[in-house]
């Protein structure tokens, strides 16, 4: 070789050395005794409330006026007590909490919080949380410390919805898309935690606040990176870079009996539906649609695709909802009989073994988000179950935008789901007066036997009153069912420790709404979390 | 050639060439103006609707009435070329606009994620002319030995291999089967940006982005080597019995190089687009991988913006590649 091949050689091999030798890893990070690192599946796209940033509660920067416990039940946050309505139950009138501060100092007061709610309401704002608070027809101050929401007509549920991020008024003196607001990016809340770095597609690092009215939280840093990809979550996870992390039942069982790791399974009203269109003939029809509910095997799916993180749904009320769940409102899996109901309204099979009525054959479209790997499983194990009866489905995947104006003849997949009262997933989805609006009842579910006991519950301030009539609703959806509800999802997270370590740590299991990610998971009280001993 | 002839030849070469770059510039700013018009025509006939990418899940309970009343306030439905109209008036005033998928305003963006880009493509540039460099003279001098022979065939084999697929590989690989290396992100997740871990995490992707564009490179480098050692002036250096390596490096080599200067010029777009992708596989938090998601979302400003960034540095390096060719070879004409 001569002397320069050599010498370039060798210095490319010590160039190569030298790199390998600065990237030795120095060990797994670990992170501070008093800080977690969590590893989400989304990246919020901004930190504004409202723009949906927490709605529900649990968002570390915000406090809302109320929050719900690990039991589901409402308690007082930035409110003194739990709010009730007036006697027509059409005014709600909130008393609020002293000595509280926002992040930036300024104080918090009645203005705020009717600041935060007449944006909500401001067409100029483009809000996307509007039709959830439809009902609400004005915010008034009435001193400093209390303030009054006046609603269209009286509404049970409203305390739930109080749970949304209150907003210091200095940030809405303009009126203004929130949008173009820096609180996308800044956010200026009560929270017990403030919000310290974004690195945009990368991580967000919380810091505790302490000066919180509820006590500085000892869980001093939270740091969520967001890796949007399963499987490299998963292994990022066991080569020890985070402490916890949400996982498809799959991949977090991947941890089960890994020393050191725990798998964590919550309950949720988080529910998977065949959304079944009145318009079609076919899934319009009532005995095709009471014969999917007994043809589909609700409980094999769970064992089979979901290993088990589920529980069988028939109706949008979730079993955990044990005051309002009706146990005894539910199909059976019965092929046969889904048949003989099939025979005896006419639907007799063809050469081919799809039954047909006259000249309609059994035969529709199912359409599912093509991204989501659940629903696309279920899809297909529901055509499965419905070809067993002589139901031919076809299955189609697809994008929102192509979904979206074929909601009224097709079928769909949907989701959705809340753990904390039943009118708030229930009533847009199945009443008539939300039919065909947008994707609330997208099938244009009619049945006055439904809309009535839900009316009834929606207004009533009776709490037995409230129970009987969703137990009548479920009874009479069931004998004339418009959707196949399949399955409440279970939250899967896998997290580094012991289940007696986080439970000293002050973890408790919820049940879960919609939305999930390590906003909710184990992780929704870290604020009253102890630093472990 | 008389010491004042040469100076005068000089001084109207330099002037040829500054023209060439008034010309350029010149002509860059309509070039700019239509990409723009396209990038706006483009996304208005695509069938992504910007409506839910705004509200994410809201989506699900938000009423038809609440989401026309968004549309009308957001004026997502205006016509594209009056969005166009807005937002060529905001440029000129110096207003980028708002990128709505990252709900920040298209500056900042820029600000906080092209410097990260910047440094991924640097450094992957650099690897990828280093390895050119070496591996091209290498194979040229030795040809058809097993260092050649053997980078030959890798080097077409790695024309065809995608980028995302030798990143995945290489992180399959490096990151987690040895674990030499982080699998992706700027910084160990709980760690600050300092130096050495922006370093440590830079070394995956900006190797992946090297390796997968130096194949051209490599192989264009050889070849013109190859019949630059052929031409009269190297066999002349060797025949006056100066050191091989000598007639190599200082004798063909220079000339081979200038072929190359274009090539890395014109192979700029293909370092943006393989930029695009292993930002994305890594978790890179710089701009290419902001550009596939504000197209998903249809967002305007951002696409718009970044669209013209990359034209324009696409331009710019052809321009400072031709400019670099004039100047070092008296032969081009400088009249591009």
């Amino acid at each position: 070789m001569s002397p320069f091949t050599r010498q370039s050689v060798s210095i490319a091999l010590c160039a190569l050395v030298l790199l390998a030798a600065c990237s030795a890893p120095s060990g797994t990070s670990a992170a501070p005794a008093d800080g977690l690192v969590l590893a989400d599946e989304y990246e919020p796209d901004s930190l504004h409330p409202l723009l949906g940033y927490g709605v529900e509660g649990a968002s570390r920067v915000f406090d809302g006026l109320v929050a719900h416990d690990a039991d589901r039940r409402l308690q007082p946050a930035l409110a003194t007590e739990v709010p009730s309505p007036s006697a027509d139950g059409r005014s709600w009138t909130v008393r609020l909490r002293d000595g509280v501060t926002f992040h930036d100092g300024s104080s918090f007061e009645a203005a705020d919080v009717v600041a935060t709610y007449r944006a909500l309401l401001d067409p100029a704002t483009a809000s996307t949380e509007t039709t959830t608070y439809s009902m609400v027809t004005g915010v008034s101050e009435l001193d400093p410390r209390t303030v009054r929401f006046d609603l269209a007509f009286p509404y049970a549920a409203f305390g739930h919805r109080l749970t949304l991020g209150v907003l210091p008024s200095e940030a809405l003196v303009e009126p203004g898309l929130a949008e173009k607001s820096s609180l996308t990016t800044q956010p200026i809340g009560t929270g017990p935690y403030r919000l310290a770095e974004w690195r945009k597609g990368e991580r967000m690092v919380f810091e505790a606040n302490d000066s919180y009215w509820g006590g500085a939280p000892q869980a001093r840093r939270i740091t969520v990176v967001f890796a949007t990809d399963d499987n490299t979550r998963a292994q990022r996870m066991t080569a020890g870079e985070f402490d916890g992390t949400v996982l498809p039942p799959g991949l977090a069982r991947t941890f089960d009996g890994r020393d050191g790791y725990t798998v964590i399974s919550h309950r949720s009203a988080d529910y998977r539906t065949i959304m079944l269109p009145t318009g079609n003939p076919v899934t319009g029809d009532p005995a095709i649609r009471l014969a999917l509910n007994h043809a589909a095997n609700r409980q094999g799916m769970i064992d089979a695709l979901l290993r088990g993180e589920g529980e069988p749904a028939y109706t949008p009320i979730a079993p955990s909802l044990s005051d309002y769940a009706d146990p005894s409102a539910m199909f059976a899996h019965d092929p046969n009989r889904a048949g003989q109901i099939l025979q005896d309204a006419g639907w007799v099979p063809g050469p081919d073994g799809v039954r047909q009525r006259a000249d309609q054959r059994a035969a529709f479209t199912l359409m599912y988000p093509a991204s989501d790997t659940v629903r696309k499983d279920l899809a297909q194990a529901f055509a499965s179950d419905a070809r067993a009866v002589g139901i031919d489905v076809r299955l189609e995947g697809l994008g929102w935008e192509a979904i979206e104006p074929r909601m009224g003849a097709d079928a769909l997949v949907l989701g959705g789901g809340s753990p904390f009262d039943p009118d708030l997933a229930s009533y847009a989805l199945l009443h008539s007066s939300f039919a065909a609006d947008g994707f609330n009842n997208p099938g244009s579910y009619v049945n006055p036997e439904v809309d009535a006991p839900l009316d009834t519950a929606r207004r009533s301030t009776n709490p037995a009153e409230r129970a009987q009539a969703y137990r009548e609703f479920q009874r009479a959806y069931v004998e004339q069912p418009g959707m196949v509800f399949l399955v409440f999802l279970r939250h899967t997270y896998a997290i580094r420790g012991s289940m007696q370590e986080y439970q000293s740590r002050g973890y408790q299991e919820i049940v879960e709404p919609h939305s999930h990610g390590t906003g909710w998971g184990p992780w929704w009280n870290l604020e009253d979390w102890s630093v472990s001993p | 050639m008389t010491p004042v002839r040469a100076a005068a030849g000089a001084v109207s070469r330099g002037r040829a060439v500054l023209q060439m770059v008034g010309r350029r510039l010149v002509f860059a700013v309509p070039v700019l103006g239509l990409v723009a018009l396209a990038v706006f025509l483009l996304g208005a006939a695509s069938p992504f609707d910007p409506i839910y990418q705004y509200y994410g899940v809201g989506i699900f309970t938000a009423s038809d009435a609440d989401v026309a009343r968004v549309r009308d306030t957001l004026n997502l439905d205006a016509p594209v070329l009056v969005q166009f109209g807005q937002w060529l008036g905001g440029l000129i005033s110096g207003d980028l606009g708002t990128s709505r998928s990252l709900r920040q305003p298209v500056a900042e963006v820029l600000a906080e994620r092209v410097p990260w880009s910047l440094l991924l493509t640097a450094t992957g540039l650099a690897l990828a002319v280093v390895l050119a460099l070496i591996l091209g003279v290498l194979t040229a001098w030795r040809q058809g030995g097993w260092l050649d022979r053997a980078v030959t065939a890798s080097a077409h084999a790695l024309e065809g291999l995608p980028s995302f697929v030798l990143a995945l590989v290489a992180i399959a690989a490096l990151a987690l089967g040895l674990g030499w290396f982080p699998a992706g992100g700027l910084t160990d997740s709980g760690a600050d940006a300092t130096f050495g871990q922006v370093v440590r995490h830079l070394v995956l992707p900006a190797a992946v982005l090297g390796v997968s564009q130096a194949p051209w490179l490599v192989l264009h480098l050889r070849a013109s080597l190859l019949t630059a050692l052929a031409e009269d002036h190297v066999i002349g250096a060797r025949s006056r019995g100066l050191a091989e390596h000598v007639v190599v490096l200082r004798h063909a080599l220079p000339t081979a190089l200038l072929p190359m200067v274009t090539l890395l010029g014109a192979r700029l777009p293909e370092l943006v687009t393989g930029a695009v992708l292993v930002e994305v596989v890594f978790s890179w938090p710089g701009i290419a991988s902001a550009v596939v998601s504000a197209a998903l979302d249809v967002d305007f400003p951002l696409l718009a913006a970044v669209t013209l960034l990359t034209t324009a540095t696409v331009l710019l390096g052809a321009l400072l590649a031709d400019v670099a060719v004039a100047l070092l070879d008296p032969r081009v004409r400088a009249d591009g």
